[in-house]
């Protein structure tokens, strides 16, 4: 299997076997807006779950709880506050969360006693908390405004790097739609969203335009001579890096989603609601989808913004120019006004063996 | 090594720093723990995975206006006074994203120390407009059902306008029926006070949500949180619960107050009496400020007289209110020019004292609201770091096992390095607890697990291109030097991204997420230091061995998988050749297949000329 999947690499490197992912594009971008929309749809439809940290209330955790049974906690808020609707979810194996809207101090008091009561711990064993409504909404704008400055910053330094603002543009377009993405996922799947979940949509973006670095890296790399040859045009350049990275990309999205997705398993499994089973589902969500738009989304993207650049528009018009001159036979170096022989029989020339005829100029044979 | 090679002895410098480093480190460590009680071999861990309380407060500014720096250190100065007045050790309070304080007590703290760091409203001080027993005042004819509400009172003292706007028509009924009804002011829109003194400011709903007003009742002594809008009018209860009262607007607010301290009573010839007062001395605006109101105040009647005619004019009063209640409530008698004042009444030791720290402590610059509070089970947290720590070991048990299938002896390489990059962080979470206070939470363990993947994939960046080079038909050794410097590139440009994340999410984030991007920014760097000083040298020394070099079928590095068709120089003057096929374009780039397969073609056309050697036809 390993040996196979060696030879498929070695194939993609050297274009023995390719996919055109760059030549498909509209295709991919087709793809991306349909799921987009899907996604924003569900988020229209469905909504997002908000956690308690948005909405705000109080919060009743009960530990050294032996049974799992949920109903005695609801009817334990009920009893106190009647028209209360709790809401409760298992975390670990052991203990339970509750949570109510904003009950008064003394409602508070008399819920964890009943709680108490309820699962025969002592009143100890029972914490609460109060959470203002303001407090996740708070984690969250600070988290946009990082978002944002992260965002300038990030097109500054991929700009300066790669010395193209379209790639910067690329990413960034890529980024958004993983974000748009995992959060469709998670108004489907329909767990809460907590400053957890927040946390996750982050790491996404660090992990997206990592991820997306590393792909562009590669295909800056082979479009770093592209006007000293017209063999193939910047998109074809693209497209190989896209082949050649294949591997790389598979391997390092298989290592990263391993951990994330035995925090995923262990955490929806064992743990229950919590911080861990939060950020995982972001995680394992976003980082696929990541490194899948960096492959058929931000190179194609970053190919289509590049190709309005004067100097790779011109490049392609002399590539399909020359393409042109070697199908009926001219002369392609009349048509860029650079010999392309000429570099070319240099390179030919082997240690003891003549050139020959076959390196002179031919004529048509037609 | 008498290696005439002049890479010889490179290896092994940056590993030897690597091991200096780290031996630097678990020994600052080690002298840590024998030597300071503050140092320990596990990092500590924060609320979330300890259990306690964390409070966290939100300044509130009128108008929403910018919070200083300065202002929110002065806050945490005297929060973390007050906090330590009350014994709690280890309370660990900070500032968060400019605007935010957060307390975060370690255990179970008590109600008192809770309330200690709750108790941050604003001190003001306010004219007394009229005062009386604690009791709601039974109304014959109450316009709505606020007389029997106690519990709204509090946001009622906020927004004490908020009636009339409801309900317009039913307040223009009637008189209510009670002791205060001729202090109404008949037009009470068109009001104009002249003084924070003037009773013109008493309006019906005041009137009315006076007489509601239930000071006997706990809930109502809560202050109701928040802080009453300093521009209107306040009816509130003493702290003790004792008095009602209605209070001018705010005239000077605690910020003025420079210090505050309890003493025994001065006589003019320097005698001590045995009274306890508390003295109070203000900042040049409180002066200024004080002197107003004392003019003012001392010519309104005293207590005495004022409690025969109440409705006439205010008492010579004022009031100081921290949290919405009333903490004292002194006449004046004399005009106190020179910024220092002192009260005097029936204080004991202990209230003189009390009095003077609320008066001193609660001069906080801002006002706070309590944005969420939490305790936090140990036991919930233990587990889930348990189960988090149990995940993290899987993740990278599967990711080792993985990476054997990948590169089979490499694999090894990169375990290796995932394990030295555990030690590693290990070491700089441990001593950044005990240096700088760090604790570790579950976002923070989060981001550790996550770190996994992303180290890892420096070593796949790595090692991809090494395979690159040989396939280029470069040998081992030309292939690492130069995958590394191709690879170095992209791994300093993705790193350089990641760690710009996790610095602009940590001076701008929030709670947990900060946690989470100190973790992300550290395993960042520690991802550096460990694919520039032990990945790529062990690599470099692993390619001296015979194993790697000659490219066992198991080392990852083995030609044959890796497709390499180019003659490629083994040593010892030995070449290895392999079928060649045209891979590259006349500029010695890499063809795609398109090219490939018209090179191919090409090839078969010109073997009929020459079967010695390959080549192109460009001329045609």
């Amino acid at each position: 299997m390993a040996r196979r999947f060696s030879q498929w690499g070695n194939d993609l490197y050297t274009g023995a076997r390719s996919y055109d992912v760059v030549g498909k594009r509209r295709t991919f971008f087709l793809l991306a807006l349909a799921t987009i929309l899907i996604s924003v749809a569900i988020l229209g439809i469905r909504g997002l779950n908000l956690g308690i940290e948005f909405r705000g209330g109080s919060q009743f955790t009960l530990t050294n709880v032996d049974t799992s049974d949920q109903t005695s906690a609801v009817d334990a808020v009920t009893s106190v506050s009647p028209s209360e609707v709790a809401r409760v979810a298992n975390v670990g194996t052991n203990a339970l969360r509750v949570q109510t809207s904003e009950l008064t101090d003394i409602e508070v008091q008399e819920v964890r006693q009943a709680l108490a009561d309820a699962y025969g711990v002592t009143a100890d064993d029972v914490a609460s908390s109060y959470v203002g409504p303001t407090w996740g909404q708070d984690v969250s704008t600070k988290a946009f405004t990082g978002i944002a400055v992260f965002l300038v910053l990030v097109m500054l330094v991929m700009s300066l790097y790669f010395r193209a603002w379209r790639s910067a543009a690329a990413t960034i377009l890529a980024l958004f739609h993983d974000l748009i993405i995992t959060l469709g996922v998670y108004a489907l799947v329909g767990w809460e969203v907590s400053p957890a979940t927040i946390i996750g949509l982050l790491t996404i973006l660090a992990y997206s335009i990592y991820d997306t670095v590393v792909v562009f890296d590669k295909v800056r790399e082979n479009t770093d001579n592209l006007n000293g040859q017209y063999l193939a045009t910047y998109a074809e350049r693209a497209n190989l890096a896209v082949n050649q990275t294949m591997v790389r990309s598979i391997n390092t999205s298989v290592v990263a989603l391993l951990p994330v997705a035995s925090i995923l398993f262990i955490g929806a499994f064992l743990l229950g609601a919590g911080t861990l089973r939060d950020i995982s589902l972001a995680l394992f969500v976003g980082m696929g989808i990541g490194t899948y738009s960096s492959i058929f989304l931000a190179t194609p993207i970053q190919v289509a913004l590049r190709e309005r650049e004067p100097a790779i528009r011109e490049h392609n018009e002399q590539v399909a120019a020359v393409r042109e001159a070697r199908a009926t036979g001219a002369d392609p170096s009349q048509v860029v006004g650079v010999s392309l022989t000429q570099g070319a029989d240099e390179k030919n020339i082997v240690p003891g063996v003549r050139l020959a005829n076959r390196a002179q100029p031919k004529k048509r044979k037609r | 090594m008498a290696s005439t090679n002049t890479r010889g002895r490179a290896p092994w410098r940056p590993l030897i720093t690597l091991l200096v480093i780290l031996a630097a480190g678990a020994g600052a460590l080690f002298a840590g723990v024998t030597t300071s009680s503050e140092a320990q071999w596990t990092p500590k861990l924060a609320l979330d995975l300890e259990g306690g309380t964390q409070i966290i407060l939100q300044a509130v500014t009128a108008n929403n206006e910018a919070v200083s720096a300065e202002d929110i250190s002065q806050a945490i100065a005297i929060i973390r006074q007050r906090v330590d007045s009350s014994g709690v050790a280890e309370a660990e309070i900070t500032s968060q994203g400019g605007r935010n304080i957060v307390v975060a007590l370690p255990g179970n703290p008590s109600e008192e120390t809770l309330a200690l760091v709750r108790e941050s409203a604003q001190m003001q001080f306010r004219p007394v407009l009229y005062m009386g027993d604690p009791a709601p005042i039974e109304v014959e004819t109450p316009a709505d059902g606020e007389t029997t509400n106690d519990t709204d009172d509090a946001s009622d003292a906020q927004e004490p306008t908020a009636d009339a706007q409801q309900d317009p028509a039913a307040e223009s009924a009637e008189p209510v029926g009670g002791p205060l009804d001729e202090l109404i002011s008949d037009d009470a829109e068109a009001a104009e006070a002249e003084n924070p003194s003037d009773l013109a400011q008493i309006t019906r709903d005041v009137v009315e949500e006076f007489y509601a007003l239930d000071c006997t009742s706990p809930d109502s002594l809560t202050g109701g949180g928040g802080v009453a809008d300093p521009n209107a009018v306040l009816v509130t209860c003493s702290e003790e619960g004792d008095t009602k009262y209605i209070l001018g607007p705010m005239e000077i607010s605690g910020n003025d107050i420079a210090q505050a301290s309890s003493g025994l009573k001065q006589l003019q010839g320097g005698a001590m009496t045995n009274d306890w007062i508390v003295n109070i001395a203000f900042n040049s605006q409180g002066t200024r400020d004080f002197e107003t109101v004392t003019s003012r105040l001392s010519q309104l009647p005293e207590y005495e007289q004022w409690i025969y005619a109440p409705t006439s004019s205010a008492p010579n009063m004022f009031a100081i209110v921290l949290d919405n209640l009333v903490l004292s409530s002194p006449g004046v008698t004399e005009v106190f020019r020179t910024g220092e004042a002192f009260i005097e009444g029936t204080f004991t030791n202990e209230s003189a004292n009390k009095l003077a720290n609320q008066l001193s402590f609660g001069a906080l610059p801002l006002t706070f609201e309590v944005q969420s509070e939490e305790t936090i089970s140990a036991t919930l947290g233990s587990e889930q770091l348990q189960k988090g720590i149990l995940a993290g070991l899987i993740g990278l048990i599967l990711v080792g096992v993985y990476s054997l299938v990948q590169y089979r002896v490499l694999g090894t390489l990169t375990i290796a390095s995932l394990v030295i990059a555990a030690v590693a962080t290990y070491l700089a979470l441990a001593l950044l607890s005990w240096v700088q206070g760090y604790r570790l939470s579950l976002a923070g363990v989060a981001g550790i697990i996550v770190a996994i993947g992303i180290t890892a994939d420096s070593f796949i960046v790595y090692f991809e291109r090494i395979r690159d080079e040989l396939r280029e038909g470069r040998s081992l050794d030309g292939a690492i030097e130069v995958g590394w410097d191709r690879a170095k590139r992209t791994i300093i440009a993705s790193d350089a991204v990641n760690f710009i994340a996790a610095v602009v999410l940590y001076f701008l984030a929030v709670g947990g997420v900060r946690g989470f991007a100190f973790t992300l920014g550290l395993t960042t760097l520690i991802d550096l230091i460990v694919v520039f000083f032990f990945t790529h040298p062990v690599l470099q020394l692993l390619a001296r061995t015979r194993f790697f070099r000659n490219g066992h079928k198991l080392s990852g590095f083995n030609p044959e998988s890796l497709g390499v068709d180019r003659p490629r120089y083994v040593g010892r003057g030995k070449v290895a050749t392999a079928q060649s096929t045209p891979m590259f374009n006349d500029d010695g780039t890499r063809m795609t297949i398109a090219q490939r397969k018209a090179a191919q073609r090409s090839k078969e056309q010109t073997e009929q000329v020459s079967s010695q050697s390959t080549t192109r036809k460009d001329g045609e």
